[in-house]
């Protein structure tokens, strides 16, 4: 997808952050990414060095935190593992599922920061 | 911000307004607009420890909530808004065509239709009764809910019940860029052949309605009907299904069966 758009928004985020709170320095970025989010990790560590080149971030670790999608079944009641293709099939009676739970996060989740 | 690289260019789009005045002679107005460019964050304060924060930032942050407020905006005006995605050449705009002809005569549409370049489009949408907006992106590979908020700007809505938003022939990016639609609605062409749904999953996936389009021509391309309707089940058994032909008019009542369902009560 547009992982470095993407990761320029994510440091516009980081950056407010930062401000906010009057820091210096950011050493440490964690992004929450769903399974099904359509983005590729590699290409984000590659925006992510182009993005925080001369900004306060700079030097800082990009740390992803991976969510596995999960689907739920409405014949069973329940939440299952719904892999990476796209087809969510329940694992008790096999019915297929739209209804996704989890997998699409794209989320700046934490920042360390001095 | 732009979004093929993500330098801090400006993305330059247009928006031409197309008012009908005869068939052939078209007049337009320009509309420059230039998205808001990102702001380049210079960091101040004391020094002090390390902390970690946790927060919860969604990343299309900015594109959200324009769309969200596109579709504040929408539902206060009582519009249904229908995004519709598909490859390029797989009917989008035929369909449109014959929707305002006849299911646009007896309920107020309006279109804006995303392209990179020209505003052919527009021109063969154009009619008396409705307005139409073309968005030109130049190099962006979908619309954005920014661009929508735009051209949607420039159009008269007056007594408008349905907005459709033709999105640029694409199957890929525009899964993931929310417009403040109300239905999102994916076309496949028998032209196309069976599998598109399982090839570009993601936009299968949000889908509220598949249209599996040209069904006059699926036999002499030997197109198996069965065969893609199961490929859009596995991948979007949460979508209403609908075969047509703009063409030949096959499966149009129910197109307009389901406008006519999902239509805000004025």
């Amino acid at each position: 997808m547009h992982e470095l758009g993407l990761m320029s928004s994510a440091m516009d985020a980081v950056l407010q952050q930062a401000r906010s709170r009057g820091a210096q320095r950011v050493h440490r970025i964690v992004l929450r990414i769903g399974a099904l989010a359509g983005v590729e990790p590699e290409s984000l560590r590659f925006a992510f060095d182009v993005v925080t080149r001369d900004t306060i971030a700079a030097g800082s670790t990009l740390e992803v935190d991976a969510v596995p999608a999960r689907a739920r079944c409405a014949a069973c009641a329940e939440d299952f593992d719904a892999g990476t293709d796209y087809v969510f099939s329940c694992p008790r009676c096999g019915q297929l599922s739209g209804d996704l739970r989890q997998g699409r996060e794209l989320e700046l989740a934490q920042i360390e920061m001095s | 911000m732009c979004v093929e690289c993500g330098c801090d260019q400006p993305v330059p789009f247009g928006i031409k307004v197309l008012r009908f005045v005869a068939p052939g002679i078209l007049r337009a107005n320009t509309v420059p607009a230039v998205a808001a460019a990102s702001t380049a964050v210079a960091a101040a304060g004391a020094q002090v420890e390390r902390k970690t924060v946790d927060l919860h930032v969604p990343l299309l942050a900015k594109n959200d909530q324009v769309a969200a407020g596109n579709r504040a905006n929408f539902r206060g005006r009582k519009i249904l808004a229908l995004n519709l995605v598909s490859s390029p050449g797989a009917g989008k705009t035929t369909l449109l065509s014959r929707t305002l002809d006849e299911f646009g005569l007896e309920t107020k549409c309006a279109v804006v239709v995303g392209d990179l370049e020209t505003d052919n489009d527009a021109r063969r949408l154009a009619r008396p009764h409705a307005p139409v907006a073309q968005i030109t992106t130049g190099t962006a590979c979908h619309l954005d809910a920014g661009m929508v908020a735009k051209s949607v700007e420039s159009l008269d809505l007056t007594g408008v019940r349905v907005l459709f938003i033709e999105n640029v022939g694409n199957l890929v990016c525009p899964a993931e860029f929310d417009l403040g639609e109300e239905l999102r609605v994916v076309l496949i062409s028998t032209t196309e052949g069976e599998e598109k749904p399982l090839k570009y999953p993601p936009i299968f996936k949000t889908a509220h309605v598949v249209l599996l389009t040209k069904t006059d021509v699926a036999e002499a391309l030997g197109f198996n009907c069965a065969l893609a309707i199961e490929n859009v089940r596995r991948i979007a058994p949460q979508a209403k299904l609908i075969q047509l032909s703009a063409r030949s008019g096959e499966g149009l009542v129910e197109w307009y069966e389901l406008l006519r369902a999902h239509l805000f009560r004025p």
